[in-house]
């Protein structure tokens, strides 16, 4: 019986104790018609070798392609110790620090990521996590609606160049409680949100304008502007931030006059693995002034009855467990194991080396799209500078040369042409520190196969090739 | 001992980054950063040793005896962590095309099978991150089901007022309001109460069953007619599915729409606070809406849905497939334990609940529910030790842990006072639920001899009580702001 310690005389002497006859007979309180029978669509059970067999078989069956996709996940080298330490019986499987001096090293821990998350973003709080970057930008859109009570609406300006995945998971969160994303176009040329459409919003009633820095298309925006320009017209301003390019990129809190009110993110560049999209975290931040806007657990440090520090969960009336129907959130869990290894890897790396992973980032993707751009019929969309990813043109369809890539096992990146059909044939690419020289002459070489036999199949050809 | 006080400047743990620093060539200085991020400045020996010894201050399963009524703290198998963490799970890109997905896209099929005849629902999707977004995606459904029928003026969830405080919260988040249903003496919903609320402003009712109050809803079939007489629909919380895998099922309960908490049931873990998985299950009529994406197979082949293909969906909870991760050790948990293994975790974990229970009250303690059977879990209430000793169930929780045990949870469900809800789950053998009896008869006798030094525990833990009110009125919630006063 797996993971079941029981022996039969145990079992006879509980049995005995409770003074039932069976262990059938516990369940006497559920109405016999409603028992089922046996789970036959459940297979039998398998030992770990077996289980470890078919787990093996299927994992191989993936491969391992050379991967320049980003769009949001982003391959980082990730250093041993993170999941060494991370996976620690006492880490891995405590739970939620509900009893404060029984879990002082979580708390403690978690103390320690909001001040490094405080720290990158220079912002005042931060939260302990929610359950990725699009889940946190729906958080930080109802906080918005919430907290500016200068609106009397509840509309946001959320740009289109913001990850499409982070629009619809905000759309799906919040729409049930009436409140409006209105999409903000952008500038064809620069790739950055367009201003001159944004200035016609001026004076209008919105709680938030959403900044992204990067955004989705790799391109930075000029936050500055965007920023002054929200609280110029009673919005907060909202910034969606890879904390990677915060290393290296002007942080949130010093955007324009009075930097951005509330910043949040995706969390896995920091130490987690790639991993079919989760576990990741979301993070949050925001002013001292919101503090009691915000959802999710938030640790402060205090003294015990001797005068000693020690970390306890802080703000709880803002949580469902207490205020129930009135709560900021409906968020319990939040993503703990990742925020452990964050905050280990951020502890190892330090300012320094996270500015070189970003560095090095920003150089191996520039590299990238000079090689690939020397191929005819490909080149960078946009002209602004850009972070770690850049939108290319290519000259066939993008599904049919990704297709083509893949099966010279290269993943060459995400294609627009579903979400951003007004780019025409165009692909996000994105090589990380992870990606080196050799890396980007495989693609290369096999993107100008690729093109090389489209050019002799003309008939396919697209007029404007 | 903070990391960032452990801090020299200019140190740094050489080998876990680029060896070069490029420049950040074509980007204009406006976009940069002017001054470096305040982090710890470490080398990597006292990184490891800073969080191993960190992670010695936490109490956790492989540690200690850990019975959190309502949290499922039973014993995470190894094997379900080394093999979700094989080089080709951790390295696939959430993006990759589905010719490269199909041995991950493939488990994940199979646990939505699983899934589906483990709770007796017609379809499940993976996709909520936790417990409390799956109920968020469960009520999103209702309402969904309800506009989609030009049905939209109902406006009112129900639930229990034992209910977990996620569900009154995630009912607000889809727009509707919460009125509480009265629990009766013997724990059960009070069904005529119950009548008096049910209308055309129903939109459904959210239930678990067992209760939070640790016993069988017995008149569920019953409560199921009425509520879907008056047009409402079931949520079942999966919270306690623990105590009736393989005896009973949602779906033959009544329930249109469930969630499972795997970090629970499944043990995939619980991590410190997450991450978990909460997929949803639901009967045929409300399939359309379930949250994308899901899984389905197409001849030989797996493949994705998504909101192109399913445009009644409640849409997206996160940006890729939900918690994949767990989803892996969920599923890796599930084929170790096969049909057989699931019906025993029901039976060993209700036996060891009723086990306990039967010596507590031998020994002197009072249950809540006397006249019932446990289900997985039970409360005792601590109000006569409270009244005639003085001490309450708090200093009996914090005792327990002088004691290396866990605390049950305490002072949930909010209805029953002085109250330590127990869980011991399946995993635990006899001889840790007797050495369990007689921690709690020694405070007992504590209490009776000694109280004071029950009121002052914990005494042998790296710290004491901790402040709570300074905590929140002299808010310190991170070393930066304090130690340099930035903004």
């Amino acid at each position: 019986m797996p993971f079941i310690p029981h022996t039969e005389a145990d079992i006879q002497a509980m049995l005995a104790t409770i003074g039932a006859p069976d262990i059938d007979a516990l369940f006497d309180e559920i109405p016999p018609a409603l028992r089922c029978g046996e789970l036959e669509k459940i297979p039998q059970g398998m030992s770990e070798m077996e289980v470890g067999r078919l787990m093996n078989a299927r994992a191989r069956q993936d491969g391992q392609p050379l991967c320049f996709i980003g769009a949001g996940a982003y391959d980082h080298h990730i250093p041993a110790a993170v999941w060494q330490l991370a996976t620690r019986g006492e880490f891995y499987t405590s739970y939620t620090p509900y009893q404060a001096e029984a879990s002082q090293g979580t708390l403690q821990l978690l103390y320690e990521f909001q001040s490094m998350m405080t720290a990158l973003t220079v912002m005042d709080v931060s939260n302990t996590s929610l359950y990725d970057g699009a889940s946190a930008l729906a958080e930080a859109v109802l906080m918005a609606v919430r907290a500016n009570r200068k609106s009397k609406s509840k509309r946001i300006l959320m740009p289109r160049s913001l990850h499409p995945a982070y629009r619809r998971v905000a759309h799906s969160i919040v729409r049930n409680q009436g409140i409006e994303l209105v999409e903000l176009p952008f500038d064809m040329e620069s790739g950055q949100t367009d201003s001159l459409v944004l200035e016609q919003y001026a004076g209008e009633d919105f709680a938030a304008l959403v900044i992204p820095q990067c955004n989705f298309f790799g391109v930075l925006e000029s936050v500055d502007e965007l920023t002054d320009w929200a609280h110029t017209n009673k919005m907060l301003a909202i910034a969606v931030a890879n904390p990677v390019a915060l290393a290296v990129l002007q942080p949130p809190g010093e955007w324009g006059e009075q930097g951005a009110d509330i910043c949040c993110g995706e969390g896995q560049p920091l130490g987690a693995p790639l991993a079919s999209g989760g576990p990741y975290f979301g993070f949050l931040t925001c002013t001292q002034k919101l503090v009691r806007q915000m959802p999710g657990r938030i640790i402060g440090r205090t003294l015990d009855l001797d005068g000693k520090t020690g970390y306890t969960l802080t703000l709880q009336a803002r949580e469902q467990h207490i205020r129930r129907s009135k709560a900021t959130s409906n968020i319990c869990t939040n993503q703990g194991l990742m925020v452990t290894a964050a905050t280990i890897h951020m502890s190892l790396l330090g300012a320094e080396g996270l500015e070189r992973v970003a560095a090095a980032c920003h150089a191996n993707t520039s590299k990238l799209v000079k090689v690939l751009s020397a191929l005819p019929g490909v080149g960078p969309v946009f002209k602004g500078a850009v972070f770690h990813e850049r939108v290319l043109r290519l000259p066939l369809e993008t599904k049919d040369a990704l297709r083509s890539l893949a099966a010279h096992n290269v993943l060459g990146g995400f294609d627009l042409s579903a979400d951003y059909p007004e780019l025409g044939n165009a692909v996000l690419v994105c090589a990380t520190e992870m990606r080196g020289d050799e890396d980007i002459e495989q693609y290369r070489s096999k993107l100008e196969r690729v093109i090389n036999a489209r050019i002799q199949t003309p008939c396919k050809l697209k007029p404007d090739w | 001992m903070l990391i960032f006080e452990k801090s020299s400047t200019g140190r740094r743990a050489t080998a876990q980054a680029p060896l070069q620093q490029a420049d950040m060539e074509g980007i204009p200085a406006q976009f940069l950063r002017r001054q470096s991020a305040s982090m710890p400045e470490v080398s990597e020996m006292q990184v490891v040793r800073h969080y191993t010894q960190l992670s010695q201050k936490n109490f956790s399963i492989d540690t200690h005896f850990y019975p959190l009524g309502s949290c499922t703290m039973k014993y995470n198998p190894r094997a379900s962590n080394s093999l979700a963490s094989l080089p080709g799970f951790l390295a696939r890109h959430p993006l990759a095309p589905e010719t490269h997905s199909q041995g991950f896209m493939g488990c994940m099929y199979d646990l939505q099978e699983m899934l589906k005849e483990a709770t007796g629902m017609f379809a499940v999707s993976l996709s909520p991150a936790a417990g409390a977004q799956g109920e968020f995606a469960g009520v999103a459904m209702i309402r969904a089901y309800h506009d989609a029928r030009g049905d939209d003026a109902r406006n009112e969830i129900l639930a229990p007022d034992a209910a977990h405080g996620t569900n009154p919260a995630s009912a607000v988040m889809c727009g509707y309001k919460v009125r509480e249903i009265p629990t009766g003496a013997d724990g059960d919903i009070d069904v005529e109460a119950l009548k008096g609320v049910l209308g055309s402003q129903t939109a459904g009712i959210m239930l678990t069953n067992p209760s939070t109050v640790g016993v069988f809803e017995r008149r569920i079939k019953e409560i199921a007619g009425l509520v879907h007489e008056a047009g409402g629909l079931l949520y079942y919380d999966g919270a306690n599915l623990n105590a009736i895998l393989g005896k009973v099922r949602p779906g033959d309960m009544g329930f249109d729409v469930i969630h499972m908490n795997l970090h629970k049931t499944f043990s995939t873990p619980h991590g410190g606070g997450g991450p978990g998985a909460g997929p949803v299950g639901v009967s045929e009529r409300l399939e359309p809406y379930l949250p994308v994406p899901m899984v389905a197979q197409d001849g030989e082949d797996y493949v994705w849905l998504t909101e192109d293909n399913r445009p009644e969906s409640i849409g997206r909870l996160s940006a890729f497939a939900g918690n994949a991760g767990v989803l892996l050790r969920a599923y890796i948990y599930a084929r170790l334990l096969g049909r057989d293994g699931m019906h025993r975790v029901a039976e060993f974990s209700t036996l060891n609940a009723n086990y306990l229970l039967k010596r507590l009250t031998d020994v002197g303690f009072d249950a809540a529910f006397p006249q019932r059977r446990a289900s997985h879990e039970f409360i005792l209430t601590l109000k006569r030790q409270a009244r005639e000793l003085g001490v309450n169930t708090m200093d009996f929780a914090k005792r327990l842990l002088d004691f290396g045990v866990h605390a049950p949870t305490t002072y949930f469900p909010l209805l029953v006072p002085e109250c330590l809800l127990i869980e011991p789950t399946e995993t635990e053998a006899q001889d840790e639920l007797d050495r369990f009896v007689d921690v709690m008869t020694t405070i007992l006798q504590e209490a009776q001899n000694d109280p004071e030094k029950v009121k002052s525990a914990p005494h042998d833990l790296p710290v004491r009580r901790l402040d709570d009110v300074r905590a929140a009125r002299d808010l310190d919630l991170a070393w930066r702001s304090r130690a340099k006063g930035e903004r």
